[in-house]
């Protein structure tokens, strides 16, 4: 018994990675970043507003798609509730806590249910590209031709029906092509928030920025996933938010992020909702805390890089 | 191990009520050892007959920007939180990390760590592999190793946890001192090989962050009193006879920013309670074998 030769052979076993996306970095030996007003740490809010067509398709199925025998009711209601209810909840408790938030948003939301996103540009909210609908799943399966045409369609239904046209794209379940970055960039977008291997923005070989949008901070993760209670996941972001100022102080107030993901049918239950308002409250009266969009947070980050030359 | 017999032919059955008494340097009770995982997780590894890399078509965005998190990342987040409350490392090391991300194996260095191997990648796996392939990655440890750190490795923790029936022989045969495979005790054991001697260092995979995290789905606070709760278990039992408490670490876990604080606090708690002989794995193997025998 052997396995093939080929499986003893390294390669891209040399200094960096074994791919050409981007560069290798370690955040505490870049210089410092500064957040508006000397804040230490941005805090992310980052919505998914998502469709889910009942009938599935697309290269891999989006967390949280159907999961019966067709028709599947309850789960095509129960996602549903985030865009009829849930979401209506969110917009009043950053209302109520003063802050903006990024809402990562499908096409088919904006044309669906053009009040919700009316709602959302009212509020002083960010759209992130967000795909078509949940069938809008992107993997190495597609060819590059009909992975761009999704990227452009999705781009194009956007802002067709919200009037903008977003800068930051987020992809289903996070994952790209090997080609996806370069096609964001070619649709002209600015930044993706993909790549959790980072807390800080910084930009791949092609130019495209990556602003990592932590998937472990997530409702999904911590909720839906690892099924910890709301006050659960709410504990686990102040002790985040805790760590993050404490390093930003030890490094004379250098920026740090919190990216926390949120998805409507998940924290916008009636009995989750109030954990949530009660760390936006506690988050607000942080001193530390730079509440902000991810175009924001973005464009910080780009001045400083600019300025370093 | 006997290849195809039902008991693999591990070891030999020690109960835990007639173990000989074993006291760690100072009177302690208990060693304990931390484990860091320094992997690199290759994007787009070439296929294996029995096991995936990835459960997505590759590139895994996720699963291979969460691990990357350590090495740019969390790595050092980790790595000074165990500095600053005086626990060395022993490093859980894919070599390959050496090539591709050496500032993280000279901070480890640097700081005092040991380091043994866990496979060239953690996305090559042993399983089938011949006697002459394991035999390459093997010597390709020894060396790539001794290269970047001037250490000879003296441990072993397969590479995603992947053997082969002959593994362990080949270890002793390499002279190795330890393995980290076998998880069947709460202190270091021997090990039945063909020929020469290899100890079992427990490893702790039920307290490892991963099976916290994602096995337990415990939050950050409750792995830590997890953490606590399994030693002050063991320093009570280590006063018949000594035992191993080991922490097995990935900072693209441990370093999230929700989990690293309680971590500290755990950290903070065993280092103070006086009752903890902190380590290094090759310390503690040699330590047992002097004082026992092997016979432990």
């Amino acid at each position: 018994m052997a396995l093939d030769s080929a499986y003893l052979e390294y390669p891209r076993r040399g200094r960096g990675y074994d791919h050409d996306l981007y560069e290798w970095s370690a955040l505490h030996e870049r210089p410092p970043v500064r957040w508006p007003g000397g804040l230490s740490v941005a805090v992310w809010l980052c919505v998914s507003l998502e469709w889910f067509p009942i009938v599935p398709g697309g290269p891999f199925a989006a967390p949280g798609h159907m999961q019966t025998a067709y028709p599947d009711f309850r789960h095509y209601t129960a996602r549903d509730y985030g865009n009829r209810v849930g979401a209506w909840r969110f917009l009043d408790a950053f209302a109520a806590a003063g802050v903006k938030a990024s809402f990562a948003t499908n096409a088919a939301i904006a044309e669906r249910y053009p009040e919700l996103v009316a709602a959302v540009i009212a509020g002083g909210h960010e759209l992130v590209a967000h795909s078509t609908d949940m069938n809008g799943t992107i993997d190495s399966s597609l060819i590059r031709e009909a992975e761009g045409a999704l990227i452009g369609e999705a781009m194009a239904r956007i802002e067709a029906a919200s009037g903008v046209r977003p800068t930051g794209w987020l992809s289903i379940a996070r994952q790209q092509s090997w080609h996806t970055a370069d096609l964001l960039k070619e649709h002209g977008l600015t930044f993706c928030c993909d790549w959790v291997n980072d807390e800080l923005p910084y930009r791949f070989g092609n130019g495209l920025i990556n602003l990592p949008l932590n998937h472990e901070l997530s409702d999904r993760q911590i909720i839906a996933t690892q099924q910890k209670s709301a006050e659960s996941w709410a504990e686990s972001m102040r002790d985040a938010f805790h760590w993050l100022a404490g390093e930003g102080k030890a490094q004379g107030g250098a920026g740090r992020m919190l990216p926390i993901h949120l998805t409507p049918y998940i924290m916008g239950l009636p009995y989750r909702i109030g954990a949530l308002e009660g760390l936006l409250a506690d988050l607000a009266a942080r001193p530390e805390a730079w509440f902000a969009t991810g175009a924001e947070i973005v464009a910080a980050w780009q001045a400083q890089e600019q300025a370093r030359g | 191990m006997q290849e195809g017999a039902p008991d693999p032919g591990l070891y030999d059955y020690h109960p835990y009520n007639a173990r000989p008494p074993l006291r760690w340097p100072g009177g302690k009770t208990v060693a304990v050892w931390v484990a860091p995982n320094l992997e690199y997780y290759e994007i787009d590894p070439p296929a294996h007959p029995k096991r995936k890399a990835w459960p997505t078509l590759h590139p895994s965005v996720v699963g291979f920007s969460h691990r990357d998190h350590s090495n740019r990342v969390s790595h050092w987040r980790m790595a000074e939180v165990m500095t600053k409350h005086g626990f060395p490392g022993s490093v859980s090391l894919s070599v390959a990390l050496c090539q591709h991300h050496p500032e993280v194996v000279e901070d480890a260095r640097q700081r005092g760590w040991e380091f043994f191997s866990h496979g060239i990648y953690n996305t090559r796996y042993a399983y089938e592999m011949s006697e002459e392939q394991e035999r390459a990655i093997i010597e390709d440890s020894i060396r790539t190793v001794r290269e970047a750190t001037g250490q000879r490795i003296r441990g072993w923790l397969a590479p995603a946890l992947t053997h082969t029936p002959r593994t362990l022989d080949l270890l002793a045969e390499y002279d190795f001192t330890y393995t980290c495979d076998l998880y069947h005790d709460d202190q270091v054991q021997e090990v039945k090989v063909a020929r020469g001697r290899l100890a079992s260092i427990p490893y702790s995979l039920e307290v490892n962050d991963h099976y916290g995290f994602f096995v337990y789905n415990m939050s950050g606070r409750e792995y830590a009193d997890a953490l606590i709760c399994q030693f002050e278990r063991l320093a009570a039992e280590g006063e018949r006879s000594g035992t191993v408490m080991c922490i097995p670490l990935h900072a693209y876990l441990i370093g999230q920013p929700h989990r690293i604080g309680p971590f500290a606090e755990a950290l903070r708690h065993i280092a103070a309670d006086g009752r903890a002989w902190i380590a290094r794995a090759g310390e503690i193997v040699d330590y047992w074998r002097a004082e026992t025998g092997g016979q432990g």
